[in-house]
């Protein structure tokens, strides 16, 4: 099958592939650039486990052509804290408020939530749960999904309150090991 | 410093958040290849001919194998009803395997099994208990004469106590079959080299499948691993032998590559074992003060296609449990297991003890509803009182370990107001066309901790203990090695903070290894709510093991007597003499080197396994409401509120035990409300994609109100008594309930799951 050429800001990185025009941009992202950390959940775009950030918007990547995002800025999981740097507000907020058990969904909704709170950085409960509307969770029920949300909105920069309830020093930083 | 009930968060997160976790699809050797099922479209079909050439010369493609090929493969699940790894000769339901392509990619395969094309001659099919059982219906497995797998008569059935009952209440009751949908769906990666084969599977049992394709294949267990990475949920559906598996396997030793099956979703929703899938006929027997006399259930259980072991047990734990929290001096039981044209049934989160509940909430509020005394009430008069555990039931399996009904209940109470929601309802009865509120109890029951031995190994598996092992590492940290399986649970956690207390190690200082035989002792797995209450235990045990070993060395560095050493700090001290101590790291460093501890002691005695063993199993109960609002122009519901009081006893960590039961939770709404598979009259799945198969999201779903009562298990020194499946028990018939409440002055008394806005429109029209 012929190839066209793609070239994509993935995580601040150009890159340029031969892909088939056929190819889904979950699958480019996942068996071209290896990066794993986006999901597949379905085939009918319903459950959102593919979420990135395309040019600044949420999209289901498994709803786009690799083609169809020539020349874009995808943000993907792996990009949303450098190495070395603080989780972001949403991922901190996820581990705060216990807002992953599998931890399958989590990447999308994360992109979803990180992509919600750049619109609308104060939302409420009902804003946040029609937001979170095409990405499905069957793990926890939702409600911590809700309450990790919250929790990076009164975060905004993602740090930890010194106050803190919590009794774990659960590493808040990439690369450190648990 | 005890860390059990700590808020404590979770160690499995920092790589899942950031998306570092490893899901079985994640993993591409070099060489991988993809397998791909060409799967019936014929609920019951002989197969004439499958054409597999096209497909063969298509670039790329390494193999098409049917049944022809693997006639050498023996089939799964019960003897003689076996299921064949690729459909031979006869499909028995729509997605059944019929041939398997490997090709260099996805779009390769997938595209390969499009080619291939397979002539079917059609037979009638039996896609429902009612058909599979109508005389002349077609026969699935001719060895069984009929559809019946198994019929297990009433003892005794108690007519004559119905006859002489002042009343009695009767309900048949469907159990709608559902599918687990765990985000990421069923994948595996078999690389079977020269030097053994290692199996990744998302998998909730990864010795109990080692084992398995050892014995399958004939080969030893030393060189056959089974890895189950990162697993993307299973709620019971993962631990089902099915052919993907042993097909990966045996084509990875045929073509010398490693070979990578994924699932789409559209398969895994015909291909992944389905739950429930149970009818129900219930009677109780009741007096003028609606105390119970008697009850009687016969449960008909639809097996699918192919009868699984588990899926057999299923109405087992239904009528073991069925009488639920009351005590009810006549339980008489029945069962049968059914073979239907349709994807096989097996456990799902709960795994019959939700029919269970379902059935016995269900009609005591028939009795309140029919006595007229308030639901509350009739519960009340009923619970066993707390006086009386252990207490024995009609079932041999159920012995209830200890409980609280009257207790949860009360607490329930307090979460919200009762009577100013009944006042309420009351007024908008009243009014035209305000909205109609129902609420629904639920006072359910149910067993877990699986388990006490012999209750595991009649599914198969090898025991019914679970493997702990741990490993004091030279700097004084430490490792957990355990058979247990999670998922999702936070295991990894919750088995740091049982250690951290007992060891005197910090949290922050133990990891906790599982899911790879190669290096876990021979374990068991997760499921029937066990990790906590079994391998939680097990770390409780092996812990207590460490630390007397530890205080040997401690007392022989501080020339003290081993007796009175005592945990202290982040260490050992001599009991009354805090200063006269040594910390753990020099305790553990020291236990590797011959010349520092005592002559009659071996280096690395701080590593200890054990396989923990639990005498009974636990009864996790408790009390949950859900009030409902219906709109009487359009029928749709909303969930107004979903208050939860459980008790599981000793809560080792309350974040991750409200997780627990609000996905359970969430889980039994969809069920009572949303979601069920059905098949049409010729056996064709209306629901196999996600479009028409509605999961909730976050907006079907309600906020929750956790309450909470605590009656330790006696079963074990944690006092924990497992909370994986509480919810998706106890939610179910709180939703019917409120529903069925909202509506019962319209003289509804009772409406199948799931309850959709049609039929609550339906019902209100006919009102009319
Ligand atoms: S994989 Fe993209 S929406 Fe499900
Ligand atoms: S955490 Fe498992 S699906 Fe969301």
């Amino acid at each position: 099958m012929s190839t066209v050429s793609v070239s994509v800001t993935v995580n601040g990185e150009l890159r340029t592939h031969e892909v088939e025009p056929r190819v889904l941009l979950v699958h480019y992202l996942r068996d071209v650039l290896r990066l794993t950390g986006t999901h597949v959940g379905c085939d009918t775009s319903n459950c959102g486990a593919c979420t990135v950030i395309l040019d600044g918007a949420a999209v289901k990547s498994c709803t786009v052509l690799a083609v169809q995002a020539r020349g874009g800025e995808i943000t993907t999981i792996e990009g949303l804290a450098a190495p070395g740097e603080p989780f972001s507000a949403v991922q901190q907020g996820f581990h705060q408020e216990h807002g992953l058990q599998c931890g399958f969904c989590t990447p999308g909704m994360i992109m979803a939530c990180t992509a919600l709170l750049g619109e609308n950085p104060d939302p409420t409960e009902h804003e946040i749960r029609h937001a979170l509307e095409g990405n499905l969770c069957r793990c926890t029920g939702y409600q911590m999904i809700v309450n990790s949300v919250r929790w990076a909105a009164e975060h905004p920069d993602g740090i930890v309150p010194e106050s803190s309830d919590a009794a774990s020093s659960a590493p808040s930083t990439q690369g450190a090991g648990s | 410093m005890s860390l059990i009930g700590a808020r404590v968060l979770r160690k499995e997160d920092p790589n899942l958040i950031t998306g570092r976790g490893q899901f079985v699809d994640d993993i591409t050797p070099a060489g991988t290849v993809v397998m791909a099922f060409v799967m019936s479209t014929e609920p019951h079909s002989r197969i004439v001919n499958i054409h597999s050439a096209d497909a063969l010369a298509l670039p790329g493609v390494l193999a098409v194998w049917t049944a022809a090929d693997i006639a050498e493969l023996s089939t799964l699940g019960l003897p003689g009803l076996g299921r064949p790894l690729l459909a031979t000769d006869v499909v028995r339901f729509v997605g059944e395997p019929v041939a398997v392509v490997v090709a260099e990619t996805k779009y390769i395969a997938a595209d390969a099994a499009q080619l291939v094309i397979v002539d079917y001659e059609s037979m009638p099919a039996a896609p429902s208990i009612t058909t599979a059982l109508a005389d002349g219906a077609p026969v699935l497995h001719s060895v069984l004469g009929g559809n019946t797998v198994f019929d297990q008569p009433f003892v005794d059935d108690l007519a004559a106590d119905f006859a002489a009952a002042p009343h009695t209440a009767s309900l048949h009751l469907v159990n709608n079959r559902c599918a687990a949908v765990p985000i990421e769906p069923n994948a595996c990666l078999a690389d079977w080299g020269p030097s053994g084969l290692t199996l990744w599977a998302t998998f909730q049992a990864p010795h109990h499948l080692r084992n398995t394709v050892a014995a399958y294949f004939g080969i030893p267990q030393d060189t056959t691993r089974v890895i189950t990475p990162d697993v993307g949920g299973g709620f019971g559906a993962k631990i089902n032998f099915v052919p993907e598996y042993f097909l990966a396997c045996a084509l990875s030793r045929k073509l010398a590559r490693p070979v990578k099956y994924t699932q789409t979703r559209s398969e895994c929703q015909v291909l992944m074992y389905h739950g429930r899938a149970q009818e129900q006929d219930v009677d109780v027997a009741y007096d003028d003060d609606a105390r119970l006399l008697a009850l009687r259930v016969r449960v008909t259980q639809d097996q699918g296609a192919y009868p699984d072991p588990t899926g057999m047990g299923l109405p087992v734990l239904t009528t073991a449990m069925a009488a639920g929290c009351y005590k009810i001096p006549k339980v008489a039981i029945s069962w049968r297991n059914v073979v239907t044209n349709t994807t096989p049934v097996a456990a799902y989160r709960g795994a019959g003890r939700p029919e269970a509940s379902y059935l016995i909430e269900r009609i005591v509020d028939l009795v309140a509803d029919q006595s007229g005394i308030d639901p509350v009430e009739v519960r009340r008069r009923n619970f066993i009182p707390t006086d009386e555990f252990p207490y024995a039931t009609h079932s041999p399996l159920a012995v209830y370990d200890s409980g609280n009904f009257a207790g949860a209940m009360t607490e329930l109470l307090t979460l919200f107001d009762y009577d100013a929601l009944k006042a309420e309802q009351a007024r908008r009865r009243n009014t035209r066309d305000e909205k109609l509120i129902g609420i629904g109890f639920s006072s359910w029951l149910e067993i877990a901790a699986f388990g006490p031995p012999g209750s595991l190994e009649g599914f198969g598996h090898l025991g019914s203990w679970e493997s702990v092992q741990i490993r004091v590492q030279p700097d004084g940290s430490a490792i957990i090695y355990t058979g247990a399986s999670p998922h999702g649970q936070g295991t990894v956690t919750t088995f740091a903070q049982i250690a951290a207390g007992e060891l005197g190690i910090p949290f922050d200082k133990i990891s906790v290894r599982h899911g790879d035989t190669a290096t876990v002792p021979q374990g068991i797995g997760t499921m029937g709510s066990r990790a906590t209450a079994v391998g939680g235990e097990g770390v409780r045990t092996a812990s207590v093991r460490v630390v007397e070993r530890a205080k040997v060395i401690a007392a022989h560095i501080l020339e003290a007597d081993p007796a009175d050493i005592v945990l202290e700090g982040d260490g050992f001290a001599v009991n009354g003499t805090p200063s006269h101590s040594v910390p753990w790291s020099e305790v553990a460093w020291k236990s590797f080197r011959p010349l520092e501890i005592p002559t009659d002691s071996e280096p690395g005695s701080l590593d200890i396994t054990v396989f923990q063993q639990v005498p009974n199993f636990s009864f996790p109960s408790g009390a949950y409401c859900c009030t409902v609002e219906i709109d009487r122009g359009t029928g749709e519901i909303e969930i107004t509120g979903m208050y939860l009081v459980d008790d599981c006893g000793t809560v080792i960590n309350p974040l991750l035990a409200e997780g627990q039961v609000h996905g359970g939770v969430a889980q039994g709404i969809a069920q009572a409300l949303y979601e069920g598979i059905s098949y049409d009259e010729n056996g064709l799945p209306q629901n196999s994609t996600l479009m028409d198969y509605l999961i909730p999201a976050a907006t079907e779903l309600p906020s929750y109100t956790d309450g909470r009562v605590n009656t330790p298990t006696p079963n074990n020194g944690l006092g924990a008594k497992g909370i994986g499946e509480s919810g998706s028990v106890g939610a179910p018939p709180a939703v019917v309930n409120a529903v069925v409440d909202a509506l019962s002055h319209l003289g509804v008394q009772h409406l199948d799951m799931p309850i959709t806005p049609l039929a609550v429109w339906n019902v209100l029209e006919e009102a009319k």
